[in-house]
């Protein structure tokens, strides 16, 4: 659930209003955007992605209140990571690009499946065995 | 209710949806030199289930037999549902169509020294899509949920109307040929990004007199930590307990999806579960924040090691989003059973790829990218011919939500919500079906509608959120009348009274109507389900 917009660092650009597809946040009058409908939240992240100046945290639960002080928000660390872990905060040096390691996704994703696979087979050998 | 003056446009093809198939079909009819308009309930960019995750695509190389082997492979698994012609066409197409996304989206490299180009992740490709439409010269609408299809005299679909949620004005849109791109069904269970995903496009479609095609094939979920849904990579090597710390006995995930839920499903109905991802390849240890950071978040902003700590884990439907469920396709254009109307994606049946199970991630997306190419290059063409008739008279199609059959009143619709959402997605009702379970839950989920139907009534963003509970409500029951005419179990579709497959069922099976449900093998009579 989003949690927090940081007045001191909101830009009032209102690209979070523009960008949430659930239409969660309100343009406030003072700039600083509003959370009006916290039920549509789905805890997605993509406001923070779409949020040039890191001034929004969204908490990891999806149901419930938040219930998070901007204070306490900031003091996770948190605050700015998930778009600087997507890249969209930098453009990446050519050598280097954002994605580069995006193409282990399938073989990691088999890998942990036989993982399980191997491991299930063996137990169930054992437990046949007594 | 709004004050402001009503929003009129026309163009020649209107496309209802903001996900992948929806920016595809903008794509494609733009390019065919048509005025497009793309209305989206979202941003397109951040809408729907592609958005928040990394969609690889069905990808085989044109080489001699390669195809040919990678279709009959899946046919196999389609319990005959499937055609052949229709996986050709989205292998060639697919592969024919990602390239061309090169001046929007980074493509990096495949570990090979080649370009990676099959799978993409969901934040960088809908942006890129957003950019390569708008370029294409598609007029886009950001949240402007559409309320109902309009109709011309001779029943063929004239354009949408809906509520334009930031603006706060109702809106009309005239059009030659309208695409639905609206997404699956996931009866909000909280599965990441589907919050939107209500069937609004089916239930317009419905009620326009469109055709629904495998809606008994709903019964998908995935695995994520119990407070958060997020996408699936980081679990695959799971091993499950119980909160006295004693393993479960949980089939793995690629050993038979049926059986692996089902073991999760029934002990989770009894307490919590608890997922330890020890054994998790070291190459995802290392790399996950790199390849999939969204996975992440919800951990670390819970204090939680997720490759050491053990979490509760859940699994959340799907409904027709990974079901293959959704409006019939007639034609080679993507048709529906509606002049002027088309439908693509999760919207649109994916039985003609998939059949009776989910295809997998790889098919879906496939199927996403080249339903909506064809549909929006057959929109533009028949839109051409056709002309937007802008001055006829047409007639708005809504019902359930907004003109209704009795007294009208604001019901507060999400009472009715759970009960939808045990007749569809809940354990036991989806995994282990029955014909006295499907009657109970038929039964249930018709009060619901009723109620709607007679009294339901809203303004604005009211109208919105009403017409979301209307379009579930007839999307579960659908599933419910699909799955008690299936007198057997095929693919996904689980009758624990019916547990063989009956050759003589081997028939795609339509389902339609809203006062009354009907359905009817795709070839054969009709068989009204008493509502």
């Amino acid at each position: 659930m989003i949690a927090q917009i940081f007045a001191e660092r909101c830009t009032g650009c209102q690209a979070c209003v523009a960008a949430c597809p659930t239409h969660v946040f309100d343009a406030g009058t003072d700039g600083v955007p509003l959370i009006a409908r916290l039920d549509q939240c789905q805890t997605c992240f993509m406001c923070e992605l779409y949020c040039p100046a890191d001034a929004l945290y969204v908490a990891p639960e999806q149901e419930g209140e938040p219930g998070l002080s901007a204070a306490e928000a900031l003091a996770m660390g948190q605050v700015g990571r998930l778009r600087h872990d997507y890249g969209w905060d930098r453009d990446a040096p050519p050598e280097a690009p954002h994605l580069q390691d995006f193409w282990q996704l399938g073989p990691l994703l088999r890998e942990g499946a036989e993982i399980a696979a191997r491991r299930y087979a063996k137990r169930k050998a054992a437990f046949e065995d007594g | 209710m709004s004050e402001a003056a009503p929003i009129t446009r026309s163009a020649d093809v209107l496309i209802i949806g903001g996900g992948m198939a929806a920016c595809w079909a903008a794509i494609m009819a733009a390019q065919a030199g048509v005025e497009v308009l793309l209305v989206d309930k979202g941003f397109v960019g951040t809408s729907g289930v592609t958005a928040t995750g990394g969609p690889n695509h069905w990808w085989v190389a044109p080489e001699p037999g390669r195809r040919e082997t990678a279709i009959e492979e899946r046919y196999a698994r389609s319990f005959g549902l499937a055609e052949r012609d229709w996986m050709a066409r989205i292998i060639d197409e697919t592969w024919r169509a990602l390239p061309q996304l090169a001046g929007y989206y980074p493509f990096a490299g495949d570990g090979k020294g080649g370009t990676f180009y099959s799978g993409v992740r969901g934040p960088e490709y809908m942006r890129a899509l957003r950019r390569f439409a708008q370029d294409a010269g598609v007029t886009i609408l950001d949240h402007h949920p559409s309320l109902e299809l309009l109709l011309h005299a001779d029943g063929a679909v004239a354009g949408a109307a809906g509520y334009a949620r930031l603006k706060q004005q109702t809106w009309t849109v005239r059009a030659g040929a309208v695409v639905i791109a609206t997404g699956g069904c996931a009866f909000r269970s909280g599965l990441i990004g589907s919050h939107g995903n209500s069937g609004d496009g089916l239930l317009m479609a419905a009620e326009a007199g469109a055709v629904l095609s495998g809606m008994e094939f709903s019964v998908s979920y995935s695995l994520s930590p119990a407070w958060n849904s997020t996408r699936t990579l980081p679990y695959f090597a799971a091993r499950f307990f119980d909160t006295e710390g004693r393993e479960l006995d949980v089939p793995p995930p690629m050993s038979g999806e049926a059986a692996h839920l089902r073991a999760l499903a029934r002990a989770l109905e009894t307490g919590p579960v608890l997922a330890d991802l020890s054994d998790a390849p070291d190459a995802l240890k290392r790399g996950l924040r790199r390849i999939q950071p969204a996975s992440l978040a919800p951990f670390e902003r819970k204090r939680i090691d997720l490759f050491r700590d053990r979490f509760p884990v859940r699994i959340f439907g799907e409904g027709t989003v990974r079901g293959t469920g959704g409006l019939q396709i007639v034609g080679d254009g993507c048709e529906t059973s509606v002049a002027n109307l088309y439908a693509a994606g999760d919207s649109a049946t994916r039985e003609l790829v998939a059949g009776a199970t989910s295809g997998g991630g790889a098919q879906n997306a496939a199927w996403a990218l080249t339903s909506g190419r064809i549909a929006g290059a057959a929109a533009a063409a028949h839109a051409r011919g056709a002309g937007r008739r802008r001055d006829a008279p047409v007639k708005a199609a809504g019902t359930a939500g907004l003109r209704p059959a009795s007294t009208a009143r604001l019901p507060d619709a999400r009472e009715g919500l759970p009960v939808i959402q045990a007749a569809t997605i809940g354990y036991d009702a989806a995994l282990w079906r029955s014909g006295d379970k499907l009657v109970r839950h038929r039964d249930a989920v018709e009060a619901i509608w009723r109620t709607i139907a007679d009294h339901g009534h809203a303004e604005g963003g009211g109208a919105v959120a009403l017409r979301e509970h209307a379009a579930m409500a007839a999307c579960a029951r659908w599933i419910l009348a699909a799955a008690l005419t299936r007198d057997e179990s095929r693919g996904m579709h689980m009758r624990i009274d019916r547990p063989g497959t009956d050759p003589a069922q081997q028939s795609r099976l339509l389902v339609a109507g809203l006062d009354r449900v009907w359905t009817r093998p795709e070839r054969g009579a009709a068989q009204e389900i008493a509502a």
